[in-house]
Formats: structure tokens, sequence, C-alpha cells
């Protein structure tokens, strides 16, 4: 396996008719999506709007009540599909093994799977804690790293698959704007060099304007508009203007 | 309860399709082995010589005042080998590594550990439960033999100084070796091998079932210690039932 050529990959996310519900309370109300080979596209909408639900959906973490998912036309339950098209998640939280290190967890998917000798194995990684800035943080354990070293490890640990399609579940929150820019930086040129497609889910609207082929407003489980940062700027539906409108200088205080 | 009983007979099955991967996690296994053995070495050292030595006092001076006195050895013997070994054994490793189990992979679940897992096409069965199952299943009835021996030391040790049985060494041992079996360390070990099985794949189950923060982990292993114990003592009936049947055939 190389570890470090770009890959030109072609995988295609379609998303029919999907509906989700938990205890009886609908989540997902029939999302219809197509997501193109290398494009990076945006999930964004207020929390609670079912965008890392979806997210969970195009991994096959979750189970559609109806609808499916398909990547190149094959459906997401497909075995076979897992071995041929490598994906990777960034989770909000990082969902970074404990008990490891982080050497250890950024190379677990090479090391499990058998993929490189040792010695490869630990330059790989330590490549790619490079390329998020993390260069010579290999054995320190995760529970000292900090939030934003632990959405930069999750980012390496994905970087270490190449995958073919790469989710991102708010990848910049709970970080300071300077630490979000070098994320999103990131997001963008691994999307450049390495060609794969790229699933953001954020209600960071700076973050999803500026790195967005391709926007997709969700509001209460419905996907209200779908188009390019400039037609979402300039939506005329009253939901996505409020949401995109929403300034913090407040009205209502004695300040 | 049908519910889990159903996804421990799942996840046991998937544990069968895993098992041909064994070799190649034996270094999980020896890590887990070696967790299993610092946490419970020296609690089972002082849990075993303690019943060893309780079965001697509370049986010991009444046999002794029947003129039974060389029978204390042989009881001690064959009461902790086919009975208070395994089962006390199984209920400290319960207690001490299956809620470790229940935690650790509650916390992953909870923690989205689990889905990062999936997410890299890693098996969370064979990744998690295949090495704590085997290194269980080694360990307790390792543990067994040890808390069997320590506890025959703890018999001998009360049936010499205490003085309403002092009996010599000699005595205690020659009818220990005369009335114990190989067989009946075996039925011992056949026990604890299953209570072991139980013990795994109901910490695991628990483990991987945990849903709701902190709370929702301290739940799944007060869930674990009690199924696993109640499973056990049951299993208890039901074993002995089948090794004295066992043994008793022709």
């Amino acid at each position: 396996m190389s570890t470090s050529a770009p890959q030109h990959t072609n995988v295609g996310l379609t998303v029919g008719e999907l509906h989700k519900s938990f205890a009886g309370v609908p989540v997902l109300k029939g999302i219809d999506l197509t997501v193109a080979p290398g494009e990076l596209f945006v999930l964004m909408g207020p929390s609670g709007s079912g965008k890392s639900v979806l997210l969970r959906h195009l991994i096959g973490l979750e189970k559609p009540d109806l609808g499916e998912v398909k990547i190149n036309g094959r459906s997401i339950d497909d075995e076979a599909l897992r071995d041929e098209c490598r994906m990777a998640m960034v989770f909000q939280s990082g969902a970074l093994l404990n008990s490891l290190t982080v050497g250890q967890n950024v190379g677990l998917y090479l090391s499990e799977h058998r993929l490189l000798p040792a010695e490869e194995i630990e330059q790989v990684v330590a490549e790619k804690l490079e390329i998020v800035g993390l260069k010579g943080q290999e054995d320190r354990p995760v529970s000292e790293l900090s939030g934003g070293m632990r959405k930069r490890v999750a980012i390496a640990r994905a970087l270490v698959m190449e995958p073919h399609l790469i989710l991102y579940d708010e990848p910049t929150s709970e970080l300071d704007p300077l630490s979000a820019l070098t994320i999103a930086e990131e997001i963008v040129e691994l999307n450049r060099r390495t060609g794969a497609t790229s699933v953001v889910v954020t209600h960071d609207r700076d973050l999803g304007l500026g790195i967005a082929d391709r926007i997709g407003i969700l509001f209460d489980g419905e996907l209200l508009q779908v188009g390019k940062p400039e037609e979402i700027r300039n939506s005329n539906h009253p939901l996505i203007k409020k949401f995109l409108g929403v300034d913090f200088r407040l009205t209502n205080t004695n300040r | 309860m049908f519910n889990t009983i159903g996804e421990i007979i799942l996840l046991f099955t998937e544990f069968l399709r895993a098992l041909p991967r064994a070799w190649r996690e034996r270094q999980k296994v020896y890590e887990q082995l070696y967790e299993i053995g610092n946490a419970s070495l020296l609690m089972a050292c002082i849990l075993s010589i303690f019943i060893g030595g309780v079965i001697a006092l509370q049986t010991g001076p009444v046999l002794v005042e029947r003129g039974l006195s060389n029978a204390i050895g042989g009881l001690v013997g064959l009461s902790m080998c086919k009975e208070l070994a395994p089962v006390m054994m199984s209920v400290l490793i319960a207690g001490r590594i299956g809620s470790a189990m229940t935690a650790e992979i509650g916390s992953m679940r909870v923690y989205q550990e689990i889905d990062a897992l999936r997410t890299m096409n890693i098996n969370p069965v064979t990744y998690l439960v295949l090495p704590r199952l085997i290194a269980i299943s080694i360990a307790l009835p390792t543990l067994v033999v040890f808390s069997v021996l320590v506890g025959w030391m703890g018999g001998g040790l009360v049936s010499v100084y205490n003085h309403s049985i002092s009996i010599t060494f000699e005595a205690y041992f020659n009818n220990l070796s005369e009335m114990v079996d190989l067989k009946d360390v075996l039925n011992g070990l056949i026990k604890s091998f299953c209570f072991a099985v139980i013990i795994g794949l109901v910490a695991c189950q628990q483990g991987f079932e945990t849903i709701g923060g902190p709370r929702g982990i301290g739940r799944s292993v007060t869930k674990s210690v009690v199924n696993a114990i109640v499973s056990i003592l049951i299993l208890d009936y039901f074993l002995t039932r089948l090794l004295l049947f066992m043994d008793n055939k022709p």
C-alpha cells in the first residue's frame, strides 16, 4: 500500500428518501442528496437538525428506517464495498482510543489490518502527525491532549487510511478561530491533494461558506436547499436567511 | 431478559467466528492475562486461605467429636476443588475483572471509540471481545488451581493449629490425597472454564449495550456483575448435576 502518493479516486454518494426516527421522534424526513466524486460537500444547519445522524448513515453506523445510502451505486451495507472503498470519519469528539498513545491511535488502521511492517507504520505515523502539526507527539497518551490536538490526531488517523471518502463531524467545534482555520485549510488541502470525496457537517457558517464546493442546509430533518456557497449566501429562504444572518449584537441588555 | 440472552448468544457466535484470528491477537491476550493476574492474584490468595480455613474450622471440631478427625483433609480437599474454589473465584473475577471489562467497553461505546473502530473496518468483536474472552478462559481455571492449593493449605493450618482440632499435617494431607482424585480437580476446572466464558460474555455484552454517559456506564457495570453472579450460581447447579451424572457413569 502506498501511503503518500496522491490518489485519483472516484467515489460518489447518493442518498435516497432517507428516513430515521428515534423513539418515535422523526430525525430525518426523506433526505435526497447526491455528492459528486471528489467534491467537498458541507452540510450545515442548527444544532439538533439531524446533521450528525445523516453523517452516521453515510458511513453505515446507523441503519435507516426507510431509504438508502449508496456509494457508486452500491449499498453501503455491501461488505465487499468496505474492502474496496476506504472510508474514514473524523468524529466530533475525536473518538480516539484512550488506552492507546497518539502514535498507536494514528497507526491503528495499518497495524490492525497488517498493511505494513511496524517500522514503516512508525514512519507513516510520523509523516501524518507532521502534516497536522503534531510532530514528535507519538508517545503521548491521548488523555493528555487538548480538544484541538485530539481533533488533529483524529484527522491524522483518517489520513493514514488514505480514504476515498472522508466524513468530518463538526471538525472545528470547541476550537479557537486560529486552530479552526488550520483545520479548515487541512480539510481543503486533503480534498485537493487526494481527491477524496469529503462531507463536512458543521454549524459554523464561516467554515461552511469558506471551504465548500457545495452546501446543503438541513433544518429539522429536511434538506431546505443545496447549492454553491454563493447561492446559499443569496438564498431567499427565510430560515436560511435567518440562520446565516445571525449576529451577536445583543438587543435586550442593560450594557 | 430474553433479549439479553439472545444478544449474549449472538455475541458468542460472533466470537466463535472470530476465533481463527486468535493467534494474531495473542499480544492482546497476553496483556489481558497480565491485567487479570495482577488484579486478582493477591485477592484470590487471601480469599482461598480463609475459605479453606473456615471449612476446617466449621467441620473439624464436629468430626473430631465423632472420632472422624481423619476425614477433615478429604472434606476440605473435595469442597475446595469441586465447589468452593470454582464458584468463589468466579464470583471474585466477575466482580473484579468482569466489571472492569464492562466499564472499559461501555466507556468506549459511550465515547464513540467503538464507532471509530467500525469506520476503520476493524471488527470490535475481534479487537475487544476475542482477547478478553480467551484471556479470562485461561486465567480463571489457572486461578482455580492456585486457589485450590492455597485453600488446602489454609484448611491444613487451621486443622493443625486450632485447639479443638489439632491433627498433624501428615494426617490431614494423607486423608486429602486419599479422597481427592485428579477427576475431582478436573470437575472444578471444567466448571470454572464455563463460568469464565459466561463472565466474559455477560461483561462484554453489557459493555456494548451501554448508553447514556457515566451514569449509563455505572448501570451497565452493576448489571454485568449481578447477571454474571446469578448466571454462575444457576449454571453451577446444572453443571454439578451433569458432572455427577458423568462421574457415576460406568
